[in-house]
Formats: structure tokens, sequence, C-alpha cells
């Protein structure tokens, strides 16, 4: 098992490469540099520029590099001193701006993995074991919604429903009398509150999926010689389906993390944007929007990295449900 | 009639089961009898689609949907009262006491029929619990000593394995051993040895029986085997499309057959019990040795990288397939037959040793040295025929598409030409030309194998590679597209290669066989007498595995036992 | 095993050429000698038989008719804005007209508006003036506009018979522009969009999908890790960062082709991934093996005999990979940094709802486009299941 997951995690070490690359590579996207647009605005508002300074920077950063030293130069900084870069709009290292944002974004996307899974699970076996019945049909239907509207209109149309009809505005993760308060049993509570509407928009759609999955998985094993084997045996029905088929469907539900957790973080982002919660994916869209290309370059990747971690708990954990796969 | 015979525990009465389906109902058992006797084992023999198995699960309520039982009773002795468990629910309490308890149930799939992700071990203590009082410990105890019963070494420690570290034979006795945890007095077999080799067969059969015989149960064993009916029955009732045809006792069905079924099914068994009366082609009666068409030298093929994860699949092979010649390779399963086969086309590449042929001028061609052109034309005179006639033909093609298709990209035929052809061959295989412009699907397994046959001789070949060409097929499909092989090659002139695991097959169809286990040829000779008087220990065993289909002479239980060294 | 055949797959009795158990038929129906049917009319017989996968079919469409046909069945042009009109609610449409005396006539119309100010907010908002009657009718001459860009015609489907009347059957925005105008210009943008980005992606993913199967080896193990990448990568995060380089001077066409292949940049992972599999499990069955050996070509192996049994397949895929197009340029518009007006596409009508108190007040910005969106997601997901059900006609 000890080899399983050191091989796993050497495994992740070129993806994750790959996925720096590409970050960096949103980085240098946009025309002109950074340091050009800085000493522009500097310019702009009557600062003085101090060419020392931008020495120093250039030094850094290495903007008269060519591609790949820049990159090295970057890369270096990130894993030697935790330098990602320096925020042009907010003049601040980025390491600075971006760790709270993650935390949130990582307690919303486990938060709505959870939801996910909870609701999926038992709505996923009804729908396999009574296939073709009302129940069925109705569970079908409501995951063809949830997997067909995208999660910012369903967040538009949450936040309208309760404008209009619950009076209250939607939005944030605390109402504004909490949101400097320090944390507490109330705070805690009103965080609570907040929380449930961008769960369920965010997890809506992985909800859909998982269930269609879920279904066409256990209804595949529900014909196998072993489910037939057990009910031989005297084995009561409910017994026979959540000890036998819905172990191994579990499998496919555990390894969809690694797909759902991308599609997650993603939902989280645009879901924030529009309820304005504060996690990595409103400022992530403001330093696009700005070309503050440090900072957004670092979202990406860490979000991107995010899903990975994701990705090697759910084959850590897909090892240890099915000896199959631990023994090989 | 609520009274049945002192000797009879269970008694099957006019059952009839149905599986209603979107356009029509399928009644897949019609008004089917029979009583199971203590102590006795009754087979329920038929071809596939006859209804066997439903008819054996219909026994535990556990037909799949849509099926359903829709007349007859079915009375099982429960002491001195009788229960119908026909009229019981699938899912009721009482039904369940009977599961496992009254009636254990084996079958087919050894891969499939245990659950992958729970420990051998923890499934037989499930079905022990279910049963009985006892507790965990206790229960661990009785497993351990069932699956000491069933002859599983170190039974303590293999209880902790998973299903996929044992082999099929194993695992088929792990799930026997699950069928005894509730002391059942019926035994269900259902096809318990069909995916087993023949030597892993015997030993299982042997096991079953013993145990049965022990303790004492009514046995009911469905098979489409003739050969082991005769070897383990007591009574026989033949299943022909959901009804019983014939039902008697063992030695009146074997040697007083009423119904022309049964003697059908019969004769096709035991016809293959003997070599085919053909008499040997010209070339190899001549008195001048003829020169090999094919000569195989010190072929091998080994898998993985060098190191302790090799596996050689075929070691240092050798033989020479003369003109006009059946050459019979008969092995298990991972003998490396199937791949040797696939070496000699260079469908898999050989890491070691060389391949001649012969072609039609006479001159020598070293087959592992050819180029792409060359590989090509090779392979116009060299034919394969696949195992599963089901894989084998392109779904999306017509059959004149499909036959007819060599001869397009070789250039050979087109149009009405070609047409003429595809009819020709179609003919010559027995089928209707008419049926030229349908499509696969249409068609019958047997009728596919023959498509499969047509596309094979489409190019003339001089020699035809048949990988398990009769291992899909039913007992009496496979003796007629045997006699079709057998009359092509007396009228063609051909060679074959006859790769099976299936040693009656082999017997019938070729004049010299090889035997191989392990990835190695280890006996070569003609087949009359590798089939009667072989010289290597492992070739006895595998022969006198061989279930004979007569009750009078029970072979497979006095077979010979090898014990394979260790790291050969 | 009763209704099984040895191999294990179910064979349609009514297929079979043997005789078999008996058989009670429930339907009567036509008894067509299925032997002899190409595997396309299998495919269209099976897909036939699957009623929400057609009806998802007619509406898809309906959708692209409305596309190719938007200037004719838009009554206004989409840019026309009437400031006279902005926040004006839908009107409903009436066939009969009451007359003062009591008797009805028949005289399509929508209701004018008339102007009410907010007693609290003091607002001036419209209102659906019962009392006033603008007669519409069909083919009626509105603004000109040019079919295509090529044709110049001046009639719409449908409109006020006289064009200074307002006809707004979806109601205004801000600007005073009709709503229904720009949701049918719009589906011409968003559908096309997704057309477009599928077509990108299924040439890239074939490329890629096929190099990757062809070659194998490092090539193959290169290919299947940049893909492993892309796919592990949250795409929003990734959309918005390529979109957000999209310098703001650029014309909205070269905008328009930039957010497609973005678009499809990220979405021909899963296509090259599927082509990838099929092909190998394609290539190792045994009727290509058969094939290779009668002497086919590569060329005619993969072109004769492996592509015709993929291409159903495919089809099914690029089917359910639309929608993933159609949502990403939804999103990437709506926030903004995708497709920008004077475009009109759904998203770019979204963006007027981002503010939730506008919503509020004009609550159809925001139902119409994301029904729109909503609907066509759910076409192309219902059809493209119902053709991946039918993409295999053999296996039952």
């Amino acid at each position: 098992m000890l080899g399983y997951i050191f091989k796993r995690v050497l495994y992740m070490i070129p993806t994750l490469f790959g996925m720096s690359l590409i970050s960096f590579l949103i980085i240098q996207l946009p025309p002109g540099d950074y340091l050009t647009s800085m000493i522009a605005t500097m310019s702009d508002s009557g600062q003085a520029v101090d060419p020392a300074e931008i020495e120093r920077l250039k030094e850094i950063y290495g903007f008269d590099d060519p591609f790949y030293i820049q990159y090295l130069k970057w890369i270096w900084g990130i894993l030697s001193r935790g330098d990602f870069g320096r925020s042009f709009e907010w003049n601040q290292p980025v390491a600075d701006l971006i760790w709270a944002r993650m935390g949130s974004t990582l307690v919303i996307s486990l938060l709505s993995l959870l939801f996910v899974w909870v609701v999926a699970l038992p709505i996923g076996i009804y729908s396999a074991v009574r296939r073709h019945t009302v129940g069925d049909h109705i569970f079908t239907f409501f995951g063809f919604i949830g997997l067909a509207v995208p999660n910012f209109i369903l967040a538009l149309i949450l936040m309208y429903v309760a404008y209009k009809y619950l009076g209250q505005s939607v939005g944030g993760l605390n109402s504004p009398e909490f949101a400097e308060a320090p944390w507490s049993l109330a705070k805690v509570g009103d965080f609570l509150a907040h929380l449930w509407i961008p769960i369920i928009i965010i997890g809506a759609s992985g909800t859909a999926a998982l269930i269609r999955i879920l279904r066409a998985n256990l209804t595949d094993e529900l014909h196998k010689p072993y489910v037939i084997t057990a009910r031989a045996k005297g084995l009561p029905e409910y017994k026979v389906i959540l000890k036998y088929p819905v172990r191994i469907a579990l499998n496919p539900f555990v390894s969809a993390i690694g797909w759902v957790l991308p599609h997650l973080v993603s939902g989280v982002t645009i879901t924030a944007i529009v309820l304005n919660l504060p996690t990595a994916g409103p400022l992530l869209f403001r330093a696009l929007v700005s070309q503050d290309m440090y900072l957004a370059g670092s979202f990406i990747l860490l979000l991107s990295a995010l899903t990975l971690v994701g990705m090697l708990l759910s084959d850590l954990l897909l090892a240890l449900l099915d000896p199959r796969i631990r023994f090989n | 009639m609520n009274d049945l015979p002192d000797d009879v525990v269970l008694s099957v009465e006019n059952l009839s089961v149905d599986f209603r389906l979107r356009t029509h109902i399928l009644h897949a058992v019609e008004k089917v009898s029979f009583q199971l006797k203590r102590g006795q084992t009754l087979c329920l023999v038929g071809e596939s689609g006859s209804g066997k198995s439903v008819t054996a699960r219909s026994l535990l309520q556990i037909i799949d949907r849509p099926g359903r039982i829709v007349g007859g009773r079915i009375l099982l002795k429960n002491g001195d009262a009788i229960t119908d468990i026909a009229t019981l629910s699938p899912d009721s309490n009482a039904m369940r006491a009977i599961r496992g308890r009254r009636i254990g149930l084996i079958f087919q799939e050894p891969m499939s029929s245990l659950s992958p992700v729970h420990t051998i071990g923890s499934q037989i203590v499930e079905a022990i619990r279910l049963h009985t009082n006892l507790d965990k410990k206790a229960a661990r105890e009785r497993m351990i000593d069932l699956l000491r019963q069933v002859e599983i070494p170190n039974p303590d420690k293999m209880a902790d394995r998973y299903t996929f570290e044992f082999s099929g034979g194993m695992r088929q006795r792990a799930m026997i051993a699950m069928a005894l945890a509730g002391d059942p007095d019926i035994l269900i077999a259902d096809e318990p040895t069909t995916a087993l080799d023949v030597t892993t067969q015997a030993e299982i059969l042997d096991l079953i029986k013993r145990l049965q015989v022990g303790r004492g149960m009514a046995m009911l064993l469905i098979t489409h085997d003739m050969g082991l009916v005769a070897e383990v029955a007591d009574e026989v009732a033949v299943m022909r499309f959901g009804r019983i045809v014939e039902h008697g006792t063992v030695d009146a069905i074997y040697h007083a057959a009423g119904h022309p079924y049964t003697r059908q099914l019969l004769a096709s068994t035991v016809k293959l019990t003997r070599q085919a009366n053909v008499g040997k082609p010209a070339v190899m009666l001549s008195a001048e040795a003829p020169s090999p068409v094919l000569s195989v030298r010190n072929l091998g093929k080994t898998f993985g990288y060098a190191g302790n994860n090799t596996l050689r699949a075929v070691d240092d092979a050798n033989f020479d397939l003369y003109p006009g010649e059946n050459l019979g390779i008969v092995g298990e399963s991972g003998s490396g037959k199937t791949t040797l086969g696939r070496l000699i086309l260079r469908i898999v590449e050989p890491t070691a040793g060389t391949v001649f042929y012969r072609n039609k001028n006479g001159s020598e061609i070293e087959v592992t040295r050819l180029g792409k052109k060359g590989l090509r034309d090779f392979h116009r005179e060299v034919r394969l025929v696949f195992q599963d006639p089901f894989a084998s033909l392109n779904p999306r093609m017509t059959v004149k598409e499909v036959i007819g298709d060599p001869l397009i990209v070789n250039g050979l035929a087109k149009g009405k030409e070609l047409e003429d052809r595809v009819a020709e061959l179609m003919r010559l295989v027995g089928l209707d030309p008419m049926g030229m412009e349908r499509y696969p699907h249409a068609f019958s397994g047997g009728q596919r194998q023959r498509i499969g046959i047509a596309r094979a001789l489409a190019l003339e070949p001089r020699i035809i590679i048949a990988d398990e060409a009769t291992s899909a097929l039913d007992v009496s499909i496979r003796s007629q597209i045997l006699d079709l092989l057998l009359d092509i090659r007396r009228r063609l002139n051909l060679s074959f290669i006859f790769i099976s695991h299936d040693i009656s097959v082999v017997r019938y169809f070729c004049d010299r066989v090889a035997v191989m286990h392990r990835g190695r040829i280890v006996e070569l000779g003609e087949a009359k007498q590798i089939c009667t008087a072989p010289r290597e220990a492992y070739t006895k065993s595998l022969i006198s595995a061989v279930p004979n289909p007569d009750p009078r002479d029970k072979r497979m239980m006095h077979r010979q036992r090898f014990v394979a060294p260790i790291n050969s | 095993m009763g209704a099984r055949d040895t191999l294990g797959k179910h064979i349609d009795p009514a297929l079979m050429v043997v005789d078999g158990p008996s058989i009670s038929p429930l339907k009567q129906g036509k008894s067509v000698s299925i032997a002899t049917i190409g595997p396309w009319r299998l495919i269209a017989g099976k897909l036939i038989r699957q009623k929400v996968a057609m009806a998802a079919g007619a509406v898809i469409l309906f959708l692209y008719l409305v596309g190719l046909f938007a200037e004719f069945l838009a009554p206004a042009l989409p840019s026309t804005s009437k400031p006279q009109y902005t926040y004006a609610p839908p009107q409903g449409i009436s066939l009969f007209v009451t007359q003062p005396d009591g008797s009805t006539e028949f005289n399509p119309h929508v209701k004018g508006y008339k102007i009410e100010i907010e007693k609290v907010a003091l607002r001036r908002t419209f209102v659906v003036d019962d009392s006033k009657v603008v007669p519409i009718g069909f083919f009626v001459k509105g603004p000109a506009y040019e079919l295509w860009g090529l044709i110049p015609m001046d009639r719409h489907l449908i409109g006020p018979l006289n064009p200074n009347d307002p006809m707004y059957l979806l109601g205004t925005d801000r600007l005073g522009r009709d709503v229904f105008s720009r949701l049918i210009y719009g589906t011409r943008v968003s559908m096309s969009i997704g057309l477009v980005g599928v077509a990108v992606s299924l040439v890239l993913g074939v490329v890629f999908g096929s190099i990757s199967g062809f070659y194998g080896g490092w090539v193959d193990t290169v290919i299947q890790r940049i893909i492993e990448v892309i796919s592990a990568m949250p795409t929003i995060p990734l959309w918005l960062g390529l979109a957000a380089a999209i310098p703001l001077t650029w014309s909205p066409v070269s905008v328009y082709f930039v957010i497609t292949i973005i678009v499809s940049l990220l979405g021909w992972t899963s296509l090259a991934r599927e082509v990838r599999g099929r092909f190998l499990a394609l290539r190792s069955e045994d009727f290509v093996t058969a094939a290779r050996l009668d002497g086919s070509s590569e060329a005619r192996l993969i072109f004769r005999h492996i592509l015709p049994s993929l291409t159903s397949h495919i089809l099914a895929v690029v089917t359910l990979a639309v929608p993933t197009m159609i949502v990403a340029e939804t999103s990437l518009s709506f926030l903004g940094i995708g497709l920008k007006p004077p475009v009109v596409s759904w998203g770019v009508l979204l963006q007027d709802a981002q503010n939730i108190r506008t919503v509020a007040t004009a609550p159809w910005l925001l139902i119409w486009p994301s029904l729109a969106v909503i609907v066509a997601v759910l076409s192309f997901n219902f059809f493209g299941d119902g053709l991946r059900d039918a993409a295999d006609p053999y296996d039952n």
C-alpha cells in the first residue's frame, strides 16, 4: 500500500508541472508585461518611479529573459520561498492575498462534495433498484434539469426567488453585521444559514451526474452472478443489495471525485462571482479583468493543484475500498 | 397429491416459467416435472436455450426479471409437512429460510459468482451465520472446516484471501463450501465445471460427487455435456426448448433412448469419442516421405521485459505439418496453444525461433523474416478461423461483404464474378446463397461459423489454422462443423492446424496431436496413440480426465493424476 | 440460460433461424424481416423508438432554424433602442377585439403601454394598458434588413401593422430594445458557437486521438498526459484566464472566433479520449484481425472496418459535447469577458440580469435567456443520450 501511495504521488509531479506551465502561459498571455503597466499606472497617478526598484523587479522576474528562464524563476520562487510574485493591483505579494481565499474555496468545495455524496448515494441506489418506477422517473427528470442548468443561472434564479419571495438578498457568506466580527457561535450559525444556497447551486449538477453514474453502474452490477449467489444463500434482499452490488458500484462513485472535483471548483468560481462569496473566484475574476496576471495565474495554479490533491485522495480511497487495486 | 414417496425430497410438477418481453412472451419452461431423491443425482441435460438453468433457478425463486413462474408446483418436503415453493413470495422469510439452508446452489462462472471485494472466508461465514446461531468465532472454525472438506490447502490462511488470488478450480471449491454452509439436503449444481479445464473438471466433479454421497444429499446437476452425465447421473432428464423430452435412468437413456432428440444428442457425443472414419489423405499414404508444408523450429514467445516478471507463453516449439494433414494442438487454458497459432501467422511476433513455409511452387520461405508484402502473400495461403463466431464477423457488413472482402482486397474478383464466387463459397460451407445480403446478426452461432470458414476458404488457402473453432458451439452443431471441415479438406486438399482444449474434438478431427503444457509441447504423436496410449504423465492425466459418455464405463473417476513439477 | 444463448448475448427470438422455446406474440405487428436491414437503419429504428430523444431532436432542429432565419423571424432589429419604452413588460397576444357595442371581431393584437409612477420610489414604470390596441399581423413590413447579409428584405414573420407601434412580446431591456428579437438573434450566435466549437473540438480530438492510438509508445503517453493535465484543471478558471487575454480592441468577429477556439481547446480532451479508447478496443476485435489477415491495408482497416463502427459513437459524444460549449460561451459572456455587445448572444443578454434589483423589476431579462439556455442544453443531452443508446445497433 505504501508503495502504491508513493507511486501515485510520484505520478502527480509531471501533471503538476504541466499545470504550472499552463498557468504561467496564462500569466504571459496578455500583451505587454506587468512592469510596463505598473510604470504606466504609476506615472499616470503622478507617483515617482524609482529606477532602482524597477531594476530590482526586472532582476527578480527576469522580464528581459526568454520564456523558459522566466518560468524557471517563477516556479523557483514558489518552490523555494512560497513567492508567487506581486499583485500589481493590490501592490502586495500574491502570497498574502491568496491563502485566506483558497481556504474558503477549499471549505466550500469539500462541503459541496459532501452534499453531492449524501444526496446522490441514496437516490442513485433507489433509482437503480426501482428502475422505471414513478420515483425513478421523477429523480431522472430532476437529474437532467440539474445537469442542464448552468451554475450561474441557477444562482441568479435562486437569488431572484429569495429576493422576491423571502425579501432577503442572498450573497456573501456572512450577514453584514458579522462580516468583521470575530468567529463566535452566532457567526457560525449565520455562516451556515448563508451556506446552503451556494452549496445547492454548486452541488446540483455534480449530484445529478453522480446519480446517473451510480444508477448505470448499479444496474449492471445487479445482474452479476455474485448477486445471485448472495441471494441463494438466503440473505434478505436489502442486505444482498447493500453489501454486494452497492459496494462494488461505489468504485466509480469514489473515482468520480477525480472529475467531480474540478467541476465543483469550477462551480465555486463562477457561483462565487455571482453571489459575491469571499472565495478565490471573485478575486481571480477581478485580477483577470484588470490583467493582474501574477495573482490570476497563481489562483489558477492553486485551484488546479487543489483538484489534483483531491484526485490523489480519491485514488487512495479507492485502493482502500477495493482489494483488487490494492494488490496490484 | 400431497403425499410424496419416502425418498423424494423435492417434487416439481408441471412447472412453467414465462419471460414477458416487449413484443412477446417467451415460454422458457413449459410443464416440466421431475423428482429429486435423497442421495441420488438427477441430471438435467440440454443445449443452450433449453431452459435448464431457468428451471434450476425457479426452485430457489431467483429467476431474473422479467421471468415468472406461471404454473405448476414445486413441492419441498419439510419434515412431515410439504411446502409448495411456487406459492411462496420471492422476498418472503419462508423462501429465504429455504435458500442455502434446504437447497444449496453452485453455479457456472467461478470468476464472477463470488464477490471480488470480500474475502472468501467472510462470504462463507456470512452464509453459516445466516442459518445457525454460531458466534463469530465458532462460525469461523466451521468455515475453515468446510474449506478443509472441499480440500483447499492451508484453509486458515486461504480464508483471508480474495477471489482474484484463487485459481478457477479453487474458486469453485470455495463456492461449493459456501453452498454446503447451511448444511442443505438438496444441492443444485448449474454447469459447475463448464468454465474449467478438463483435469480440474474431473477433480471438482469428483469432489461434488463424494460430498453428495457422503452427506446423502439429493443433487440436481445441470449440464450440456453428455459425457459428464454418464459419469455422475443416476437419473437423466433431457430438455429441449423448455420441455423435458425424455426422462429415465442413466442406463436407459444411454442404451435405450426413445426420443429422437436424445438419440441425436448422444450420437453427436459418442461420435466424438472416436477418430473420424475418413482415411488418410493420399499424400500421406504415398511411399516417399513428403516434405512438410510448414515447419516450426524452436519457436518461442516471452511476454514482459527481461527479469522476474516474464511469462514464457510459448517455449521452444517444434513440429512439422504435412500436406493434407490435420494437426491438433491440445492443451488447457494458459498452455500457450492460442499464442502458438498466432505466432505462426505473426499476429503476435515471436521472440525466438523460425517458421518455414513451402509455397505452391515448392520453394521454402522463412515466414519469420518476411516483410509486409511477403507476409500478405503468406496470409493468403495460410488462413485463420476464429473461436468466437460473433466477434469475428463485422456486424456492419453483409455476408456477401464479409466473404467477398478478401477477394476484393486481393483484387481477385468484383461485380457479378464476385457474387458468383461468394455464392459458390456459401454452398461449399452448406449455406443458402439467398442469404448473401443478410447481416451476421440474422444467423445462428453455427451458421456464423460457416460464414467465417467461407471467408477463410475464399483465397483458396493451403493451410487453415482453426483456433477453438468449435468451442462456442453446441455439441450437435459442433460435430456438423467438424464434418464440414473434414469434407472441405477432402475436396480442397488442405492442411489444418486445429487448436482446441477439447480432446474429443481433436481425437475426432486430427491425424496427429501435439499436447501443450505451460508453453511447451510435451508430447507429439499419432492421434490414436496420444488418445489411447499416451506416454507422458501429463498427457495421461489429461486423457484420463475426459468423461466417457457411457454409464457402464465410468472412466473419469479412475483417472490418473498429474502433479506439475514446481518451477518448470 | 433461457432467453440467452451460449455467448451470453440476448438474441431477439424473432431473429432466430433455428426454432426455439415457444413464443406468444403480444403485439400484432408487421413482421419485417430485419435480416437484411443495414446498421444505419437499425440505429435510426432504435432512435425513433425513443420518444424523448426524438422530441429533443425536433427542438434542436427548431432552434437552428430560428438561428438561420433570425432576421426574418425577429419583429425588430436587435440594436434598435426606443428610450420611450425602457423595461416595458411582456405583452400577451389576443385574437379578438371587443367593440364598444359588445360584439367581438377577429383582430389579432397586443395591448399598448401606459406610464405609471410608483408612489414610493417615484419611479416611472410601464404597465400594459388594456384599452390600447396594437394590431399585429403576419408577413408585415418592418425595419429593413439583409437576410444572411445578402438578400435585402423588409418583411417579418410577425410584427405590428404600424412599424412605430410597440410590440414587445417578451418585454424590453434597459435601453428599450425588444427582448424577443434579441433572443432570436442570440439563438443564432449561441447555437452556432456550440456547433463550430464542437467541430473544432472534433477535429482536434480525432487528430490527437488517432495520432495517440496509431503511433502508441511515447507519443501516446505524452498526448495522454497532456489530456490528463487539461482535464484535471478546473475549466472555468481556465476559460476565464484565456478569455481575459483577448485584447479589448478586437472586433466582435475575431472575439467570436477566439472564444470558439478557447471553448473547443478545452473540450477536445474528452473527445480524444473517447476516440482513442474506442479505436484501441476496435483494433483488437476479432473481425478487425480477420480483415487484416484478409490482406486489408492499414487505411482500409481504418476506413472500411473501424470507422463505420466508430461514427455512431462519435456522433453521440459530439452531440453530448455541444451543451458544454454553449454553457461555456454563455458563462464567459455573462461575466463580460466573452462576447461583448453589439454582438447578441444568450450570455450577452444575461449580462443585463446581473443586478438583482434589475431582475426584480424586469424578471423577463433573466427568465427568457435562461430558459433558452436550459432548453438547448436539455435537448442536446436528451438527444445525445438517445443517440448513444442507439449507437450500437447490435447490443440489446
